[in-house]
């Protein structure tokens, strides 16, 4: 089970009090009708599906209620770092390399 | 050699000394007419009905472990083929009809059993949909029936239809040729078939990039043991179908989850059928061996980790122990995780894709086993064609552009 540290709360709650939102930073098309099929087909269901760093939705719906982004290594399972919902991704530099150990 | 009453009773004598070797251990060639990236069942199975139906011998198997050792030797043996639509339903009674005779098609004994499988109801819900499936099975020709709680027990008589427990069981439906098969030997009957008929199956060769000539079509594999060439690559890797397409600059619409299985400690026969619980999330049937083999849900998350939270397990184990009261002081021997790729709508890709020469089979989920000789089938006449199979014609990638999807989320009998 994760340990997750919502940004909202403050603290690290166990996995059960979240649910899951997929891939984070898929941004709906400003104008659907203006795109392709292609890429809507792209925006609803393809996606990156990394095996290392991903960048991922939670909702602490039996804590705050609000969504968050997290970064996870998906090999390992640790949690790089988690941010707020409109923050952009952290940088993977130095420190990021220095926490995954 | 073959196995028969005449050669078995020859090698008793000689203490089973003479025994060859099941498959060939060969180097790689420096090009092959076809590569299929992935020695599990499916990947196996493709090579083998490539060589057998369409005369493409001059193929490699690549395996960057064992073969079998991935979800092949990780997941909970079922067979059955009651799938809702149409398609899914003649692409899974297409494989059942080729386990039926399976074994004396390879030589080889997948211990195919058709005990039966029911999968339980516990609320309106789960009947209305059972129902729907059973009767659309009937029209696809797939044998399907409704039983009662009390025709369930006397399938299988150490089900609980005590009606003052959390989810009781109202109903389940029952399809009798479904079963079980031993899944090592699947994979062990196609690589020593294929290998007989020339393919190479090269073990411990890790596909890292895949080339791609100035038209854009594939050109080779550059693997840990070398480049390979070849004008068409097959991807069979399950789990990690993503990480092998991304080689090649394609994006797919998948998501690997674990996905988590326990045995118990070995009894007596007590488990005489397959049943299964999409509502509370459990699964269990009985091996040869007599270990009781369960099989829980999903993690929440995607990841590539093969294990799994241990209170997805627990979860699945507090549902077994409500369904079977008798096993609730069994001890369970072990608890492992296999990493399987999800489709948004639940059900297989096995097409071309956007690269030519460059093929894919993949997102089976949490169900492909059941349907190893079939996939393995339809993939290489899609491979040796260069057009789909008809059975495979509906599941392209393209469905997920066109809106064509084949939901068979209920059928999937894994809680997503």
């Amino acid at each position: 089970m994760l340990l997750i540290d919502c940004p909202y709360c403050g603290m690290a709650r166990p996995e059960i009090e979240f649910a899951y939102g997929g891939e984070a930073h898929i941004a709906r098309p400003a104008d659907p009708s203006a795109v392709s099929d292609e890429e809507w087909a792209h925006f609803l269901y393809f996606r990156s599906n990394p095996k290392g760093a991903l960048a991922e939705r939670w909702r602490h719906i039996f804590g705050c209620g609000r969504f968050f982004n997290c970064l996870r290594d998906t090999l390992s399972d640790k949690i790089i770092a988690t941010y707020k919902a409109g923050e952009s991704r952290p940088d993977l530099g130095a420190e990021g390399a220095e926490r995954r150990q | 050699m073959r196995f028969s009453f005449v050669n078995v009773a020859l090698q008793a004598l000689k203490h089973n000394s003479g025994w060859p070797e099941q498959w060939r251990n060969p180097e790689p060639k420096a090009a092959y007419d076809a590569i299929i990236i992935g020695a599990g069942g499916h990947g196996l199975a493709t090579a083998y009905y490539l060589a057998k139906e369409h005369g493409l011998t001059n193929v490699a198997v690549l395996e960057k472990g064992w073969l079998g050792g991935g979800n092949t030797g990780r997941n909970t043996t079922i067979i059955r083929s009651n799938y809702l639509w149409e398609e899914s339903a003649a692409l899974y009674e297409h494989a059942l009809k080729l386990w039926e005779s399976l074994s004396q098609e390879l030589n080889y004994n997948v211990m195919y059993s058709p005990r039966g499988v029911l999968m339980l109801a516990h609320n309106m819900h789960d009947v209305q949909v059972g129902k729907r499936h059973v009767h659309a099975n009937r029209l696809a020709g797939v044998d399907n029936e409704w039983l009662t709680p009390e025709e369930a027990k006397a399938f299988c008589p150490i089900l609980n239809i005590a009606r003052d427990v959390r989810y009781p069981v109202i109903g389940a439906a029952l399809q009798r040729r479904g079963g079980t098969a031993r899944h090592d030997a699947v994979a062990w009957g196609y690589a020593r078939g294929a290998s007989a008929r020339g393919v190479d199956i090269i073990q411990n060769c890790e596909a890292t990039a895949i080339r791609r000539d100035a038209s854009g079509a594939v050109s080779a594999v550059e693997t840990t043991r070398g480049a390979i060439a070849a004008k068409k690559i097959g991807v069979v890797a399950a789990g990690h179908t993503s990480v092998v397409m991304a080689m090649a600059g394609v994006r797919m619409p998948l998501e690997s989850y674990p996905l988590q299985a326990l045995v118990s400690e070995p009894v007596k026969p007590m488990m005489p059928c397959v049943a299964m619980s999409n509502t509370i999330h459990a699964y269990m049937s009985q091996s040869d061996k007599g270990e009781l083999v369960i099989g829980a849900g999903t993690d929440a998350y995607m990841s590539y980790s093969q294990t799994g939270g241990l209170h997805i397990a627990n979860h699945t184990l507090e549902a077994i122990c409500e369904l079977f009261p008798t096993v609730r002081r069994m001890r369970m021997l072990r608890n492992w995780g296999g990493i399987v790729d999800v489709t948004p709508d639940r059900s297989p890709i096995i097409a071309k894709t956007p690269v030519p020469g460059l093929f894919v089979n993949c997102g089976w989920g949490t169900g492909g086993f059941k349907a190893t000789p079939g996939s393995g089938h339809v993939f290489a006449h899609t491979i040796a064609r260069g057009e789909p199979h008809p059975l495979a014609a509906p599941f392209t990638l393209d469905r997920f552009r066109s809106g064509r999807l084949i939901d068979e989320a209920a059928a999937a009998a894994v809680a997503h």
